[in-house]
């Protein structure tokens, strides 16, 4: 057991005081026993709001992208910040799974796994966002470069092809980080299940898992090398999304610092949004053992920190536009953010993302769920909000006067963003049905270690 | 504002698929089967010619009551539902005018492309030509120092110039107080009311 007694401070437990058998029992039984009504009630909450997204998709295809409020010269809104923020809401999970993972932070053993289904979920949404934006969606296979008939390459110069590139592998070393770590637990689940029929499919995942030293030893090279690998990538995503801004000359986009801001304010949303995932779910399923009052703090002392790198940003990029004394960057800064076209969005992003989080100071305020995922759910809306000053204002008072123009979202906008956020948690939903969600193998070894 | 063909053209680097390109004769070029509409063109263009095919718009039926003198141009390529397009300088007109040169094994003369635009101007304000053609009033008109290029500060290195407004600054001829004349975005401008 982790805490020396005679510290009032570090008297809370990382990962409860029952018995490995207990606590085999708790964790893996989230598989077969039946759930409550709130999980049901949710299912068919965030059912029903996939479907609305599907035939939102289905009515974009179907018409053209015109359905929706983007016009010239605002050629991206929703499409590309939806895109923008669940892709950096994915980052969180690579960051404490992979880069907590690399320096032994062992309280990251209770929620890496549902941040790293966060961040599966969240991929799926962005890429999803990502095909729908095109104007010919059924030809996104141009930006990827493959042997083609007619010897056309996508553009190297252009920050697209890099971003599928980065999106793929994201998804892709997620995916595998995420299965390799469940592969124990799945074969606990083989070996523990009541029934026959989960004993047999959850065998077959379980990939002959015998849990035996050699098994271990291989298990962990693999799992070391994936941490590495997943680590970069939680830095170099989100930097080439930003290169899609940096590397234009828009002002307010035009700007060297996107790519460490960009990565900080992916890991803000990513914190916040496991904390409004994890304070529900410790709760519903009476986790409260395993993902202590520790784990929250620990998580919204991140998010404090990343709320400080963002503020940084924000007045740097503010500084720099005054400082360039650039006439065009100075009028996106100082007029179209702050007095243009719905610039209100802007001021939501700035109480958002560096007002709120300030709370978290208090050690009160940290240790309290109810406060604690109020906080979370207002950066969430902040970091989209901030997305939304960034492409939107910026695009609406560009050069030439003569080419302004205001943006105003349609119903199929909030629609579509709205439906991401159904289908991300009925995804989510469908991870916490159908895998155990807190790794057991893992938290053993690690208080076992202790 | 139309396509101001820049030589270096923001739009060409950050379109992801290469479906717009420059041509050896310096056009900037839009290649509409190329284009899969990510639209990064428009945001990259500091003038903002590019326009969107937000829908469909071809139709199996004639337009026009079908009359043949209205149909839509079939010199023109037609652009599909989801992709860019923007002024072409003309392109299907240089392109015949060099054919036909070709054909007559000949240089193209001076004045021999004349575009939609400058051909239906009824104050004969727009000239196109080819740059090489030193003898045509359009080349000599660019060397003059009312000659401008849009947002040149930009470093687009745009090919459409335009003739900057001649004004007679003597207060006994003109009401405009040249002394408080200010551009959009500098300190003092004041964005006037429209009619």
């Amino acid at each position: 057991v982790s805490t020396a007694p005679s510290n009032p401070e570090r008297e809370e437990l990382l990962f409860g005081v029952q018995t490995n058998a207990e606590l085999s029992d708790q964790l893996l039984s989230t598989t077969w026993r039946s759930r409550s009504r709130t999980f049901g009630l949710l299912v068919i909450v965030t059912g029903s709001g996939t479907l609305v997204l599907s035939i939102l998709i289905g009515y974009t295809l179907l018409t053209g992208i015109g359905v929706w409020g983007t016009t010239i010269p605002v050629a991206w809104a929703f499409d590309i910040i939806n895109f923008v923020w669940w892709i950096g809401i994915g980052h969180a999970g690579a960051f404490i799974s992979a880069f907590l993972f690399l320096l032994e932070q062992k309280w990251r053993t209770s929620i890496h796994r549902l941040a790293e289904a966060m961040t599966l979920s969240a991929v799926v949404q962005a890429a999803m966002v990502f095909v729908l934006h095109l104007g010919r969606p059924w030809f996104a296979y141009w930006l990827v470069p493959y042997p083609a008939t007619m010897r056309t390459w996508p553009n190297f110069k252009s920050a697209m092809p890099w971003d599928v590139a980065a999106t793929l592998a994201y998804g892709t070393i997620s995916f595998a980080f995420w299965y390799l770590g469940l592969i124990p637990d799945l074969a606990s689940v083989r070996d523990r299940a009541p029934t026959r029929i989960r004993r047999i499919i959850y065998g077959i995942f379980a990939f002959g898992w015998r849990g035996s030293a050699e098994h271990f030893r291989h298990y962990r090279i693999a799992y070391g090398l994936l941490a590495g690998l997943a680590a970069s990538l939680a830095v170099f995503v989100h930097s080439i999304v930003s290169s899609h801004f940096a590397t234009t000359l828009v002002p307010g986009w035009h700007s060297t610092i996107f790519p460490p801001y960009f990565v900080a304010g992916s890991l803000f949303s990513g914190f916040a949004m496991i904390l409004t995932l994890v304070i529900p779910v410790r709760s519903i399923f009476g986790m409260q053992n395993v993902i202590t009052k520790r784990h929250l703090e620990n998580l919204a002392r991140l998010t404090l920190v990343c709320s400080w790198v963002v503020l940084y940003s924000y007045v740097i990029e503010f500084f720099v536009a005054w400082y360039s004394a650039e006439r065009y960057d100075r009028y996106i800064h100082f007029d179209a953010l702050l007095k243009g076209h719905s610039s209100w969005v802007f001021g939501m992003a700035l109480t958002c993302n560096c007002l709120a989080p300030q709370l978290l100071w208090w050690r009160r305020v940290r240790r309290q769920p109810v406060l604690l995922w109020l906080i979370s759910v207002v950066v969430n809306i902040g970091v989209w909000s901030e997305h939304y000053s960034i492409i939107v204002l910026a695009l609406q008072q560009a050069f030439l006067p003569s080419s302004w123009g205001e943006y105003h979202p349609k119903w199929v906008d909030w629609g579509i963003l709205f439906g991401t956020v159904s289908f991300f948690l009925f995804l989510f939903l469908l991870f916490l049905r159908i895998v155990p969600f807190i790794p057991l193998a893992a938290l053993k070894e690690v208080r076992e270690r202790h | 504002m139309m396509c101001q063909h820049c030589e270096t053209a923001p739009c060409e680097y950050v379109c992801p698929v290469n479906a717009t390109v420059h041509s050896p004769d310096g056009l900037n070029e839009m290649v509409y089967n190329r284009c899969v509409g990510t639209r990064s063109c428009s945001n990259n263009c500091p003038y903002k010619v590019h326009r969107f095919n937000w829908f469909k718009w071809q139709t199996r039926e004639p337009i026009n009551r079908g009359l043949v003198e209205l149909q839509r141009n079939p010199e023109v390529t037609v652009r599909d539902r989801g992709v860019m397009e923007k002024c072409t300088y003309c392109v299907q007109r240089i392109r015949n005018a060099e054919i036909e040169a070709e054909l007559e094994r000949r240089a193209l003369r001076s004045g021999e492309v004349k575009t939609a635009c400058q051909q239906t101007c009824p104050t004969g304000a727009i000239a196109f030509g080819s740059l090489r053609h030193h003898e045509t009033e359009m080349v000599r008109r660019r060397s003059e120092p009312r000659a401008y290029q849009v947002l040149h500060d930009q470093g687009t290195r745009p090919r459409t110039v335009y003739m900057a407004r001649l004004r007679n600054p003597n207060p006994e001829l003109s009401s405009v107080d040249f002394a408080t004349l200010r551009a959009p975005g500098e300190p003092g401008w004041v964005q006037e009311e429209g009619p």
